[in-house]
């Protein structure tokens, strides 16, 4: 258990040497990174001068090296548009992301669980339908517009929810559901065939024929089993759910780190981009890693595998 | 009498039964729509009257024309700079068809070749690509071609590669996975003793055999593919204005939710109506040509 901890502990760092490392080589794709971070009528000389002040007059791998130390520390620059540096924009938007991505996996696995079982366990029937309608439709419709959508139902002509923002309980309704939605779509589908498959196999027919009642075969034996590839798609969830909290954000004016993405494309605010990547890249990394680690905590087979 | 009433039922339940079943084989309505937008994307210049850039503020914010207010002159009404908004949607069908055809055809080649040599070559160059695919897997690479565009600029070309760049590690998977139960098969071996070069088998052996595979999951992406587009559109990291796309267009609506919610809905339906007909055009060619990727 130790050593495949080890293991994953260091192929994860070296996962994310080589996302900094790739960010690093964008940022020197065009060249000059300067010419990112100034205005374009920058004199040459403000131009010299700010290439000393970043060291860009080193050799590349010195200058990877001071980039680097400077992360870990926490030191991801200044924005060009806030004048402030990059690290305490993260600060304040940081608990706002989680918190909403919280409330959209809970509404998400609220709704995949019972659609994804009862879908199985009534293959063919109306509901069977049902939730592959849902399926396809969370694969065909944009997110970004049916937030929009929503709020036009909602909040412009209900007028039952609010139009964008923090705030109150009812500011999360709109935006967790958008976000939620988009795993519903493919957690339900896995959780279905998983359960298709499970629902066949030996041991829960052995369970039928001992007696045990219908509902406990369901949502205990099988349910249990049907998880594991559930479990397995973590990293998947978490990627979809970073890429719809930069969208799901942006519309409803959710000050997270998605929308400052959004604000840092808008003003190509380079720091600003690229410290959101690489933290984002971190906390995914680490997430995967927790995730491997409880997994192999639940499933032996791996942890010797 | 109940009998002859049973018989006489069967012959009128078949036909219906048979049609049913025929057009579940040939997705006729998908495919329609399919053409429709190829078409409309290539002779957007023949349809319509407009310019998808000229602004034309007196006319703007005019509603469809089934709304008070509303004329046939502009069916689906303007935009804020008053242009014609099924002008912009019929040229913005150029952007996202373009953009996912070039961005399916690099991001799917590279992935492709990837797939192939990792699966070929096995062992640590395998391992090597294998991890960097789940890890471009495992990951919101759409970030990356945000960085992409934001340090290269807002181009064609840099949507094309910002797509290519988040789609390449779907296709190495599984084709990866092709590619290893087709090289324990025997003609690769007789070609192997034959003298081939490893270059030559993945070419003319391997490739050949995984070109099935490869159509399905090309065509299970495209919708996929419209979406990412129109996301980094949206995001203002698409092809910049004032060249009308799905994405932007719905952004610009943004603003107007309260007062003109044709702005950003008719260009989403463009997207919903587009990519659900891909969508289910692929799951069907997947069923008919390589059921076995059922799982994808």
């Amino acid at each position: 258990m130790q050593r495949y901890i080890f293991r994953r502990f260091v192929q994860s760092v070296l996962a994310l040497l080589a996302i900094s490392m790739l960010i690093f080589g964008m940022s020197r794709l065009t060249g000059d990174p300067v010419m990112l971070m100034l205005p374009d009528d920058a004199s040459r000389e403000d131009i010299a001068q700010v290439r000393h002040a970043l060291g860009l007059d080193q050799s590349l791998p010195v200058q990877y090296w001071v980039f680097i130390s400077k992360a870990v520390q926490g030191d991801f620059g200044r924005s060009i548009k806030g004048q402030m540096p990059v690290l305490d924009m993260l600060k304040d938007r940081l608990p706002n992301s989680l918190k909403l991505a919280a409330v959209a996996l809970c509404i998400a696995v609220l709704l995949a669980f019972p659609l994804g079982v009862v879908a199985a366990v009534k293959k063919g029937t109306a509901i069977d339908t049902l939730a592959n309608i849902v399926a396809v439709l969370g694969q065909s419709l944009p997110q970004f517009w049916v937030g929009i959508v929503l709020i036009q139902v909602f909040a412009v002509h209900l007028r039952w929810l609010p139009v964008a923002g923090v705030g109150s309980v009812w500011h999360y309704v709109l935006p967790a559901f958008t976000l939620g939605w988009f795993v519903v779509a493919g957690m339900m589908r896995l959780l279905r065939s998983s359960m298709l498959d499970i629902l066949g196999s030996e041991f829960v027919k052995l369970a039928r024929i001992k007696g045990v009642p219908e509902k406990t075969v369901i949502w205990k034996h099988a349910l249990r089993n049907a998880l594991i590839p559930v479990l397995t798609f973590g990293a998947i969830y978490l990627a979809i759910l970073v890429t719809g909290a930069i969208l799901v954000e942006t519309v409803f004016a959710w000050p997270g780190i998605g929308q400052l993405i959004y604000q840092g494309i808008v003003f190509r605010d380079f720091p600003v981009v690229q410290a959101v990547v690489l933290l984002t890249a971190g906390m995914v990394i680490a997430v995967n890693l927790l995730v491997d680690i409880l997994y192999a905590y639940v499933d032996p087979r791996i942890r010797y595998g | 009498m109940a009998t002859g009433e049973l018989v006489s039922e069967k012959p009128l339940v078949r036909p219906v039964r048979w049609r049913l079943a025929a057009l579940r084989r040939v997705p006729v309505v998908p495919l329609t729509i399919i053409t429709l937008m190829v078409l409309t994307a290539v002779l957007a210049n023949v349809l319509t009257p407009y310019s998808p850039v000229d602004i034309s503020l007196p006319e703007r914010l005019r509603p469809p024309f089934w709304e008070h207010g509303g004329s046939l002159a502009h069916p689906l009404g303007t935009d804020p700079m008053g242009r014609d908004l099924l002008t912009r949607m019929i040229y913005g069908a150029r952007i996202s068809l373009l953009v996912g055809l070039l961005g399916l055809c690099i991001g799917g080649g590279v992935g492709a070749a990837l797939g192939l040599i990792a699966g070929y070559a096995g062992g640590r160059v395998d391992a090597f690509l294998m991890r960097a695919t789940d890890t471009a897997l495992s990951f919101p690479i759409i970030l990356f071609a945000i960085l992409l565009v934001v340090i290269l600029g807002g181009s064609l070309i840099t949507v094309v590669l910002a797509v290519a760049l988040v789609l390449w590690a779907r296709f190495a998977r599984v084709i990866r996975g092709e590619a290893l139960s087709i090289k324990a098969r025997d003609f690769v071996a007789q070609a192997r003793i034959a003298g081939s070069s490893p270059m030559r088998i993945i070419v003319v052996h391997l490739f050949p055999n995984v070109l099935n595979t490869l159509v399905v999951l090309l065509s299970l992406q495209v919708g996929w593919v419209i979406i990412v587009e129109a996301s980094l559109s949206f995001l203002g990291a698409g092809v910049p204005p004032p060249t009308p796309t799905w994405g932007s267009m719905i952004a610009e609506g943004r603003d107007y939710i309260a007062s003109a919610w044709w702005v950003s809905f008719f260009p989403g339906l463009a997207i919903l109506v587009t990519v659900l007909a891909f969508n289910l055009f692929g799951d069907w060619l997947r069923d008919a040509l390589d059921p076995t990727l059922r799982q994808l």
